[in-house]
């Protein structure tokens, strides 16, 4: 195996160059945290599914979650905001700390933490309402309602997800009449709406075309400068092209976690490279 | 050669055997289509039916005058309608007593309605064709339509007034009409005030009678709280002093409707007066022509469905009937469906999932095949006996001995049938809060709302279609349900509408008629079973079409609600 073949092999495609400079301003050790994993155990019942997981997010930062089908990468996702609560026989030990405050203490309100930490799904799920009333609905919950708040929301959130122009004069049609893209741009928007801290997104452009899916990445690298952004993909083009730092998890154990671009060229761990070199998963 | 075996390779080779016929597909899309369209086909035919037998009955049959001569006795003439014919066996005639020639195999027997029951003690009779002679229709032939006695069949004479004859002969008929139109007029002005003014003056004198009962009760005597006393007296002076004056021109119009007469002969040439007072109207079938009879036809059916009963529900109409099922049903529907959502709320929403729940349900599902009557007796012990007797004891202490909620009533009875589509309602709203995705709960969740949020704004309005699938359901049931209604407050004949203008409106404790059980009543208790035949058919059409409007516009609402939340598609 000659070593151009090698590195070939090893970007997949991916600009090796422009991520070189782009880590040169985003040393880990340098940022400013947002949330904290300590320790952190899941169990499905008798199963476990996540391995004493710790790390440490960055503040307005992309980060992305990769590894094979099944290696607890949106189970951890879903423990932010504590999505996993609804699901029967599921337990967790350990800290999730955000502003220093661990959000499995019994005092947190999950309502409150949920607008805090905003959250984006793998199929795009607006309501069956209007557009305007999709990007409304946090806001009602949150109890504003005075119409002129709303409608300045409403488009401020739509001009962020990078929706606005297309969807201005048909705010009260119903948001299933949108396409699929479309859609999940929305959703972004009825998250950012309530303006959260965090913003999880989990396989945002696993159900998207690759014009929707460009669209999207764009919207992730604007909204980074307000928020901090987890993204959980399978497709590492996408966290290499959206991401600043990365996070390969493999069988419920947090395996690497660094600089993208460091997590893609030079990658500490065996299993990691294994896995960008496509060796299996 | 290579490409003719692949190309005959794509060409099916087999398709005359019986296997291939299965395997095609197609005896399945003839069974289906077999199965809806006997479904089809017995909906139609069973709306076509009860219109058949039902609805002639208002048209205005021709009056055939003839001379019924049977061997060996006198003949008697008569003037009847023909209302059915068949084909009878002479040895069934002849077991009869008929003296019929038994060479002959079949005879014709007609029904005929002969009317002027009061003269010939029944109104219908069976009669052989071949005996009925020299059959014609005269123009002059009346029907007269009587308050009581059911109709007059016979040949206007005169008319009289205050006791002196008017017109006579052929312009007695003109004469008759605007003396028709006066009688009805007058007929209606009392009805005005019999059914509504003085009813109303009841209405508040029994108010006033209660009042002076409850002030005895709390030991107000008239000594001690003479001020009070005096109100309700003064109270019921003017209640009475109203009541006398409705009286008064009571007697009046009374008298202005006994001034006119008529003076009728019959086929058998017996002359009779008819007091106009009781007759509602007269007509004259064989003159008229095809769109007289059409107009009056309607106009009869019009009568049926907007008139009160007559002669123990063998004529007039089935207003109270309609008015009754229609009410009932919405009281059961506005109890039923909060009542049965909820419940189903509680089921699949908040309930752990387990041996338990799993069995409750299957109790509810059960619930719907406990026979219907069975919940009309529970209706009767719990909700009459029980809870009525209890309101009763709490709240109308003023009016016993006699019962305001304790006795059956049309609240009671929505209530048992609420009980009785409980089940149907919990079972499509749970299949309805089920079918949610659950990535739409999620995305509600995740923007900080609970779980009560996001059964409020997100699930319910998505399940509501299922809602009203189960109401639709629960309609159609309690609609046609008689059995539990005869223990907890239909009646044959209600004396007031359970909606009326006396505060409040609407009069939970009263009784009510419905349209099944005056189907029931019509048919089996009547004392008049071939007038009453085409009633039970006629009230049965009306039943399913009343259903039909019923559930239409349940199904109208559902349409609309799914055109709005139509998420679960995709």
């Amino acid at each position: 195996m000659t070593g151009v073949q090698d590195k070939a092999a090893l970007s997949r495609g991916i600009d090796l160059d422009s991520l070189t400079q782009k880590a040169a301003s985003t040393r880990l050790e340098d940022q400013r945290i947002a949330l904290e994993v300590e320790q952190l155990q899941l169990y499905y019942g008798q199963k476990q599914a996540l391995k004493d997981i710790s790390l440490k997010l960055p503040h307005k930062k992309v980060t992305a979650f990769i590894g094979p089908s099944g290696c607890g990468k949106s189970t951890l996702l879903r423990c932010f905001n504590r999505m996993n609560d609804l699901i029967d026989g599921c337990r967790i030990d350990g800290q999730i700390r955000l502003h220093g405050k661990n959000i499995f203490d019994k005092d947190v309100d999950i309502a409150l933490l949920r607008r805090r930490v905003g959250m984006v799904f793998q199929k795009p799920n607006p309501f069956p309402k209007s557009i305007y009333e999709n990007v409304a609905y946090g806001l009602r919950l949150a109890g504003i309602n005075k119409k002129r708040v709303l409608d300045e929301t409403v488009e401020w959130a739509l001009k962020g997800a990078a929706l606005w122009d297309e969807v201005k004069d048909r705010l009260e049609d119903s948001a299933l009449g949108l396409s699929g893209g479309q859609q999940q741009r929305l959703v972004i928007a009825r998250a950012i709406a309530i303006q959260p801290e965090v913003i999880l997104l989990d396989e945002p452009c696993s159900a998207l075309d690759p014009i929707s899916t460009l669209k999207v990445e764009e919207l992730i690298n604007e909204l980074k400068t307000q928020y901090t952004i987890l993204i959980v993909t399978h497709n590492m083009q996408q966290a290499a092209r959206v991401s600043d730092y990365t996070a390969f998890m493999y069988m419920g154990d947090l395996v690497e976690f660094g600089n993208t671009e460091r997590i893609f060229t030079k990658p500490a761990q065996k299993q990691t490279e294994d896995y960008i070199t496509g060796r299996y998963g | 050669m290579d490409t003719n075996t692949a190309a005959e390779e794509l060409v099916s080779r087999d398709t005359t055997s019986v296997r291939a016929y299965v395997q095609s597909g197609q005896p399945w899309i003839w069974l289906t289509a077999a199965a809806i369209s006997v479904a089809f086909i017995i909906t139609v035919a069973l709306l076509s039916l009860t219109a058949a037998r039902g609805l002639p009955h208002f048209w205005p049959a021709d009056l055939v005058q003839a001379s019924y001569e049977q061997p060996g006795e006198d003949a008697v003439p008569v003037l009847a309608e023909i209302r059915s014919s068949e084909e009878v066996t002479s040895a069934r005639l002849k077991s009869a007593g008929l003296p019929v020639d038994e060479q002959r195999d079949l005879y014709e027997r007609l029904l005929i309605k002969v009317g002027n029951r009061d003269l010939l003690g029944a109104d219908f009779r069976y009669v052989l064709g071949d005996w009925l002679v020299g059959r014609s229709t005269p123009e002059a032939a009346v029907v007269l339509e009587r308050v009581e006695w059911g109709n007059f069949h016979g040949y206007l004479e005169a008319v009289k007034q205050d006791g002196e004859v008017r017109a006579r002969g052929a312009d007695a008929w003109d004469a008759y009409r605007p003396l028709q139109e006066r009688a009805n007029d007058l007929r209606a002005q009392l009805h005005d005030i019999e059914r509504g003014r003085i009813s109303n003056i009841n209405y508040d004198l029994e108010q006033l009678r209660l009042e002076e009962r409850r002030l005895q009760l709390q030991g107000h005597t008239r000594e001690s709280h003479p001020a009070e006393y005096a109100a309700l007296d003064a109270q019921r002076q003017a209640g009475d002093a109203e009541y006398q004056v409705l009286r008064q021109e009571l007697d009046t119009l009374n008298r202005e409707l006994e001034r006119d007469a008529l003076v009728m002969r019959t086929a058998t040439g017996e002359e009779v007066e008819i007091p106009l007072s009781k007759v509602i109207q007269g007509y004259r079938p064989n003159a008229m022509n095809v769109f007289q009879k059409t107009g009056f036809f309607l106009g009869k059916i019009w009568e049926f469905v907007s008139e009160d009963p007559r002669e123990a529900n063998t004529e007039g109409g089935i207003f109270p009937a309609i008015f009754g099922t229609v009410l009932m049903v919405m009281i059961m529907s506005a109890v039923v469906t909060p009542f049965g959502i909820l419940a189903a709320l509680y089921l699949r929403e908040y309930a752990k999932q387990g041996p338990l729940t799993q069995a409750i349900r299957i109790a509810v599902n059960n619930l719907a095949g406990v026979p219907s009557i069975v919940f009309g007796m529970f209706g009767l012990g719990f909700f009459v006996y029980f809870v009525g007797a209890g309101i009763d004891k709490a709240f109308y202490p003023e009016a016993a001995p006699a019962p305001v909620f304790g006795t059956p009533g049309i609240l009671w009875a929505s209530l048992t049938l609420a009980l009785l589509t409980l089940p149907v309602v919990i079972v499509a709203t749970e299949e309805g809060l089920a079918r949610i995705p659950r990535a739409i709960r999620e995305a509600s969740l995740a923007l900080g709302a609970t779980k009560a949020e996001t059964l409020w704004r997100v699930v319910l309005p998505m399940a509501s279609p299922a809602m009203m699938t189960g109401l639709i359901l629960a309609i159609a049931r309690a609609a046609g349900e008689v059995a539990p209604l005869m223990l907890v407050g239909v009646v044959k004949l209600a004396p007031t509408l359970p909606l009326d203008g006396n505060v409040p409106f609407i009069h939970f404790e009263r009784k009510f008629m419905h349209l099944g059980f005056h189907i029931y009543d019509v048919g089996f208790q009547s004392p008049n079973v071939e007038a009453a035949r085409p009633l039970v058919y006629a009230t049965a059409f009306l039943l399913v079409l009343v259903i039909i409007v019923l559930n239409l516009s349940a199904i109208r609402i559902r349409n609309r609600l799914r055109e709005r939340y139509k998420a679960l598609e995709h």
